[in-house]
């Protein structure tokens, strides 16, 4: 039981490369924390360094409010799953979660003793005689689960230890290590790559991107009021609308290629900062559920999409489509293939699943401007107050 | 089913079975013509046309082997030999393939190709200058006289292998370990070891064989009857006037035994360790 706190910390490698830069984070005692973003964004260097497998350059970390930076995994008392799971192929399912137990020299009728009640939260017991190579991928991510859990870590770590599962086992387990975590109820630190696990896990999520903390949110917060365009691109499936435009007189209308969309005054309101915008040039987003197909008699602000393509989900509809004003692409957000395929001012809306719409079609969006997002071009920072 | 009795048939009789069979009959009809002579009677030995089965079966030959001729010892001077040896290349190979497979090191490449170099050196090449350095050490006619050579000459093989084998073993069971707790040696003994062993049957099956047949320094260096090993004491049977084939395949026969067995109870372990880094996994 402990929490963990990183102040400035920094990584540089051998080679010059700036991993992680100028990290702030706390991690209070029973909380889960999701670190997010794509590959290469140093959040696993960042584990690695709280895990005590890489060297930190500078910055101080504290595990359990003292000083942790020089001490080894074994002094930190943390337990990490690794992606691979890593569990040893030549030991049985017991020997694996009792391995760190042995070695702390805790007398034989004990170890059994913790290893089955482990098996026991884990689903485990019957396979307990068994060695690794006899089981399920999600079998085996329970034993690395059961490894951590056993020796009653101040701090549990994981390294996307869910992305070697299926799909559907995945999300079966992402149930299940939360109900773990808060059985065990320690500080947890989980890495990801996947915005869904982000969302769906964290009691916290901080977003990294190229080694630099972009923010640390609730998942919902992170989701209604990203702090940046990386972010709002990041988190969300599918993700936003993101658009370069021009802000109108008086902010009261926004201008995205030749359409023009009026905002109601409310909107400078709740965002003093537009103010000082007026004439100039924003990036505006848009999620994809505040595009609705705007009904007949619709009298409110629209935008409107020539329909590319309409993929029927069954419960809705999301209907790619292109505008004449310019998509922006976060860097990093997304992967590079994935943005080599979209195309010039392509939007994604979730509109009602019996709405007549086929490619080809004008479609007439109504815009929930409440839920608008106002960006800075040069800075990328949300515009607020 | 008649049609799928004929395709079982001819999963019998095909053209790579056959192969196979040709190439098992290439290196097992010697082996057999050398174990069924060493119980053949002398005149059964040289008789014509040749016996294909020995009529009668004779033990002359393995008792004349230990009794006449001083096999026993010279069984004993292998076994030391090529076990001491074994276990040294072994040892140092693990901890060097390690080393060279796992931990941050500068000039890996050149010290790896260094040995490849090494390991090709001819024997031949390099048996004088030794003969006078064990000379020098005063260590002709001794165990070690052969052990060290030996090892030198089988551990650039030994860390190749086991080198490669480390290398398949992926980082985090090491990490995995520290996390649990375990420094370096624990983690090397309980978690490297148990995961090389295939690697290590392999280079030990190799080094042992490479020790036990070994003839050119064991000639050279141990000329004494007492520290022969087997090769060089099979090979000086007999007088100048007559060859003792029956005895010296009785005491071939003794000394291939040890290997068969060896190789018999690894075999699964071999074969995999020689296949390790084909396929990632």
């Amino acid at each position: 039981m402990a929490t963990v706190s990183m102040d400035k910390i920094n990584k540089v490698y051998e080679n010059g490369f700036h991993a992680v830069k100028d990290i702030d984070m706390e991690v209070a005692d029973g909380e889960f924390v999701v670190l997010v973003g794509p590959s290469g964004c140093g959040k696993t260097t960042t584990l690695r360094m709280v895990a005590g497998l890489e060297d930190i350059t500078s910055g101080t970390l504290r595990i359990g409010g003292k000083e942790a930076n020089d001490e080894t995994p074994k002094e930190r008392d943390i337990a990490m799953v690794f992606q691979n799971y890593a569990l040893y192929p030549h030991m049985t399912v017991a020997e694996n979660i009792g391995f760190a137990l042995k070695l702390r020299h805790l007398p034989k009728d004990q170890i059994r003793a913790k290893v089955s009640e482990a098996a026991k939260i884990l689903d485990l017991t019957e396979w307990l005689d068994r060695k690794p190579g006899q089981l399920s991928g999600g079998q085996r991510q329970r034993v690395a689960m059961g490894r951590a859990i056993v020796r009653e870590p101040s701090v549990f770590l994981m390294d996307e230890p869910l992305s070697n599962l299926d799909a559907k086992l995945r999300v079966q387990m992402r149930a299940e290590v939360q109900r773990i975590q808060r059985r065990i109820n320690v500080a947890t630190i989980y890495v990801t790559h996947d915005q869904i696990e982000a969302m769906t896990m964290g009691d916290r999520v901080i977003v990294m991107r190229d080694g630099i903390l972009q923010q640390v949110d609730t998942p919902q917060t992170l989701y209604d009021h990203p702090d940046n365009v990386f972010v709002a691109a990041f988190i969300g499936s599918p993700a936003m609308n993101l658009y370069d435009a021009v802000l109108g007189e008086d902010a009261r209308s926004i201008k995205l290629g030749s359409q023009q969309v009026d905002l109601p005054d409310t909107v400078a309101i709740k965002r003093p900062a537009l103010r000082s915008y007026i004439g100039k040039d924003v990036v505006v987003g848009m999620r994809p559920e505040h595009l609705r197909a705007a009904p007949p008699d619709y009298t409110g602000p629209t935008l409107i999409g020539n329909v590319e393509l309409v993929e029927a989900l069954g419960s809705e509809l999301v209907v790619h489509f292109t505008i004449d004003a310019n998509r922006v692409l976060a860097e990093g957000a997304v992967d590079k293939d994935e943005a080599a395929a979209v195309k010039d001012g392509e939007g994604v809306a979730r509109v009602a699943a019996k709405t007549p719409v086929k490619p080809g079609d004008k479609l007439p969006f109504a815009v929930d401007i409440e839920d608008m997002q106002f960006f800075d071009t040069q800075t990328d920072l949300a515009i607020r107050d | 089913m008649g049609a799928r009795t004929r395709k079982g048939w001819r999963k019998v009789i095909n053209g790579v079975n056959l192969s196979a069979f040709i190439v098992v009959l290439f290196i097992g009809l010697p082996l057999y013509w050398l174990i069924i002579s060493s119980f053949k009677t002398p005149a059964a030995l040289g008789a014509s046309p040749p016996q294909y089965w020995p009529n009668p079966w004779s033990g002359a030959n393995y008792s004349q082997a230990f009794n006449q001729y001083n096999f026993g010892q010279y069984f004993i001077n292998s076994v030391i030999v090529t076990l001491v040896a074994t276990a040294l290349v072994l040892i140092f190979g693990t901890m060097a393939g390690y080393a060279l497979g796992r931990l941050p090191m500068r000039g890996k490449f050149t010290l790896m190709v260094t040995l490849l170099i090494i390991s090709l050196f001819p024997e031949i090449a390099v048996i004088a200058p030794l003969y006078t350095l064990l000379k020098d050490l005063g260590w002709l006619n001794s165990y070690q006289a052969l052990i060290v050579p030996y090892v030198a000459f089988n551990l650039p093989f030994a860390i190749w292998i086991l080198r490669n084998y480390m290398l398949g073993i992926p980082k985090e069971m090491e990490e995995t370990g520290r996390i649990d707790g375990a420094g370096p040696l624990r983690t090397v003994w309980s978690i490297i070891i148990p995961m090389a062993l295939p690697g290590l049957f392999t280079a030990g099956i190799f080094c042992f064989t490479a020790c036990w047949t070994e003839f050119l320094m064991a000639l050279t260096f141990n000329s004494a009857d007492s520290y022969k090993t087997i090769p060089v004491g099979v090979a000086t049977f007999g007088t100048a006037l007559e060859v003792p084939y029956g005895t010296i395949f009785a005491a071939s026969v003794v000394a291939i035994v040890p290997i068969g067995i060896l190789v018999f109870i690894f075999r699964k372990n071999i074969i995999s360790g020689l296949t390790s880094g084909a396929v990632k996994g």
